[in-house]
């Protein structure tokens, strides 16, 4: 059982790796990687010249649906996006219904994404019993039936009390509190920015600032407990700064940012599609800039997709009734080709890094050996061709829906083949 | 009178924002020449658009500015449904989408739409392609035909509306009359201050409408206002949120004669009503000589009959 692919640029950030070569798999690991690999005669051959290898992408911040929502998607569908997009590992939210603040609901997602057989999942468990904001979860028996995070994800704790307790005892268990922030009462039923789009459209608008002060706040609590604070999707100028002075003085904090949120501003709201409404919200090219900047200095440390399915009825609604949320994982890739590697915002080895090894130390999936190809490590990798064009089109989108704003759009960056444990499980 | 002739490109009314001042001009001076219908003493009907199916869709509830489009419908001798869900689609397990196509298959020549939420008409515009739509007020985005008949207004009574000096006061934010009135009064050359407390006046419209001007001291601009414009103050859509409270309001915003005595004598008062009496305007101003806001209802009729006129001339030579 080995698998040899020769002639593929070799991009594994986790080990320096940035050279024409090649990859031996042996029983779905990696056996051998670089410029020098000597293959068993027996070895079934792969040339990949001109393509990228890089270890497949791990996504922190996946909405999968099931239990509950499967008319939006299903572990199994949701799955597919992600290998076709390149994932081998997702992160997946917690607010399925009912939400996973129970063993038994992560053990049934679980097999789901057994039975599924094509990317590794891992679920988050809720940060407040029943996303109530109000009484801890059972974060240590959660942790042991493979939760590998905490979050009420698309709800803020809005005490932050609870909050101050949360970072305390699962820092004793080094898991991640991973935070939605938005401060409801400043976010006001808001449904896209608010600014000059929203004032010259009569909109309710969602202000920067509902994000930066629980930042803010969640930044000293991070700081006073020792915990470790991941920020989801982050989106504004303000955020990004508080979150790199945080850095820079040593507090446990990570972060995430959104391809959209790299790519779009608020002003396609104009249009009233709702395929551009989520949460956070699209913000003016300003954030955009800060954005990209934070991405450029280090102060991201993941790009995560927040692939958010919504059936076509739960869109297809007056804008302040649509649902939150778009498709991410299938256009991932593409757009930080487009958006981050292009126009020389970072390199592809940074971007790679931000997909892979990034990723997997905010939830420490490195200590599974996963995002680097490593000898040793599973083999958990992808082909692509950087050059070649997708359409983004029915037919290309994996998810059981289609709420993409990216519809349409022609971008670089075509995945060929996505390797879990050295079998094929795309392309 | 201009030579060249000139048809009205548009196939729907969603807002003031895509028309040109010379469409705005069109829809003026055809709103001048049913006026004179309007005024007639015996029969003040035309057969415009005989057999031509109105819809009026009122997804959120209005007399006056329904009352108003269906006398319009009436006077151009047009067929009239009147459809009020009342309610957004998403109560009734319907999307938006779904009304449109339901309507469309229908095979109505006008719709007359009022929703709550800002776009509804935009979004339905998309998917329906054999009737043309008139926004009658979504959300607090826009109301052309509420800005058409200020405009319709405020040219008869000054004879122009380039140069004038015009206030609009109260809660902005809200305010779909307000947007509407921002894109018309700049197209047409007049000068805008909006007016109200800094929680329901937000700057960022300056980033859209650049030359306006917006204050919180309603004192300091009456003096050099040719027409001041009031706004309801919509306590029932939370406008209480944003003030700490009604007296607090009148204070301040409230146009009462005080106020009154120093404005230019020949100022215009406008309200697009209704009217909060004793809250934002004062009876003495409202009944007073220099209110015009029973014009503004009086011309709202003949300003609709050009709206739905054009329209229905613009889809009947596409």
């Amino acid at each position: 059982m080995s698998l040899l692919i020769k002639n593929a640029r070799i991009l594994d950030p986790s080990q320096g790796l940035n050279e024409p070569g090649s990859l031996l798999v042996l029983d779905g690991r990696v056996a051998a990687i670089g410029a020098d690999v000597q293959a068993p005669a027996d070895a079934e051959l792969l040339d990949a010249q001109g393509m990228v290898l890089s270890p497949g992408f791990i996504d922190l911040h996946v909405h999968f649906r099931e239990p509950g929502q499967t008319a939006k998607e299903t572990i199994e569908t949701g799955s597919r996006a992600a290998v076709a997009g390149g994932f081998t590992s997702v992160c997946a939210m917690a607010n399925t219904r009912p939400v996973n603040d129970s063993v038994a609901i992560t053990e049934l997602a679980l097999n789901r994404a057994r039975a599924a057989n094509l990317c590794r999942y891992f679920p988050l468990g809720t940060l407040t019993k029943g996303m109530a904001g109000e009484e801890l979860a059972d974060y240590g028996t959660l942790k042991g039936a493979g939760c590998i995070a905490f979050s009420d994800d698309g709800r803020p704790i809005m005490n932050a009390a609870i909050m101050r307790k949360a970072l305390e005892y699962t820092a004793w268990l080094d898991v991640p509190v991973v935070a939605h922030e938005e401060d409801e009462h400043l976010a006001d039923k808001g449904f896209m920015h608010e600014g000059a789009v929203s004032a010259a459209l009569g909109c309710r608008g969602i202000s920067a600032a509902a994000e930066e002060v629980m930042v803010a706040r969640d930044l000293i609590l991070a700081e006073h407990t020792g915990g470790h604070v991941h920020f989801q999707h982050l989106s504004t100028k303000g955020s990004l700064r508080l979150v790199r002075e945080a850095k820079s003085r040593g507090v446990r904090v990570t972060c995430e940012v959104t391809p959209h949120h790299f790519s779009l501003t608020d002003e396609e709201l104009r249009r009233f599609d709702s395929d551009f409404k989520m949460n956070p919200p699209l913000r003016p090219q300003a954030d955009v800039d800060a954005v990209l900047l934070a991405i450029a200095d280090g102060t991201v440390d993941a790009i995560a997709t927040d692939h958010a399915p919504h059936a076509w009825d739960d869109k297809s609604c007056e804008l302040p009734d649509a649902a939150f949320g778009i498709l991410g994982l299938e256009t991932a890739l593409p757009l930080v080709l487009e958006r981050l590697v292009k126009p020389g915002v970072i390199t592809l080895e940074r971007a790679i890094e931000l997909l892979t090894s990034g990723p997997a130390k905010v939830v420490h999936l490195d200590r599974r050996g996963l995002g680097s190809l490593a000898v040793g490590n599973p083999a958990d990798f992808v082909l692509f061709d950087p050059e070649a064009r997708i359409t983004v089109d029915r037919a290309f989108i994996q998810s059981k829906s289609f709420n993409t704003p990216f519809k349409g759009w022609e971008l670089p960056g075509k995945v060929l083949g996505t390797w879990v444990e050295g079998k094929r499980v795309w392309g | 009178m201009t030579q060249e002739r000139y048809t009205f490109p548009h196939r729907h009314l969603l807002g003031i924002e895509p028309l040109e001042p010379r469409d705005i001009q069109m829809i003026l001076d055809q709103a001048q020449a049913f006026e004179e219908v309007c005024d007639r003493p015996e029969i003040k009907i035309v057969p415009a658009l005989r057999k031509r199916l109105v819809v009026n869709l009122f997804f959120e509830n209005s007399t006056r500015t329904r009352n108003s489009f269906e006398i319009a419908e009436k006077r151009l001798s047009a067929e009239i449904i009147n459809f009020y869900p009342d309610s957004s689609s998403l109560s009734k397990g319907e999307t938006l989408i779904d009304t449109a196509m339901n309507l469309q298959a229908m095979r109505p020549d006008l719709i007359v739409m009022r929703h709550s939420a800002a776009g509804a008409p935009v979004m339905l515009a998309q998917h329906i392609t054999k009737a043309s739509i008139v926004n009658a007020g979504d959300g607090a985005r826009e109301h052309p035909t509420q800005a058409l008949l200020d405009a319709y207004t405020l040219r008869k009574h000054f004879g122009r509306l380039e140069g004038l000096k015009v206030a609009i006061v109260g809660d902005i934010r809200n305010s779909r009359v307000v947007r509407s009135n921002l894109w018309l009064l700049t197209k047409m050359g007049a000068h805008v201050t909006l007016v109200g407390p800094p929680t329901l006046l937000p700057r960022e419209l300056q980033a859209t409408w650049p030359g306006i001007h917006c204050t919180n001291d309603f004192d300091a601009i009456i003096p050099e206002m040719d027409a001041i414009m009031m706004l309801r103050c919509q306590f029932e859509r939370g406008t209480g949120a944003y003030i700490p409270g009604q007296g607090e309001y009148v204070r301040y915003y409230q146009l009462n004669a005080a106020r009154m005595r120093r404005a230019k004598p020949e100022a215009v008062v406008l309200h697009p009503g209704p009217m909060n009496r004793g809250v934002e305007i004062t009876s003495e101003v409202a009944d007073g000589p220099n209110s015009v806001i029973l014009d503004q209802v009086t011309n709202g009729v003949p300003v609709r009959m050009a709206v739905l006129y054009l329209l229905n001339n613009a889809a009947m030579e596409a």
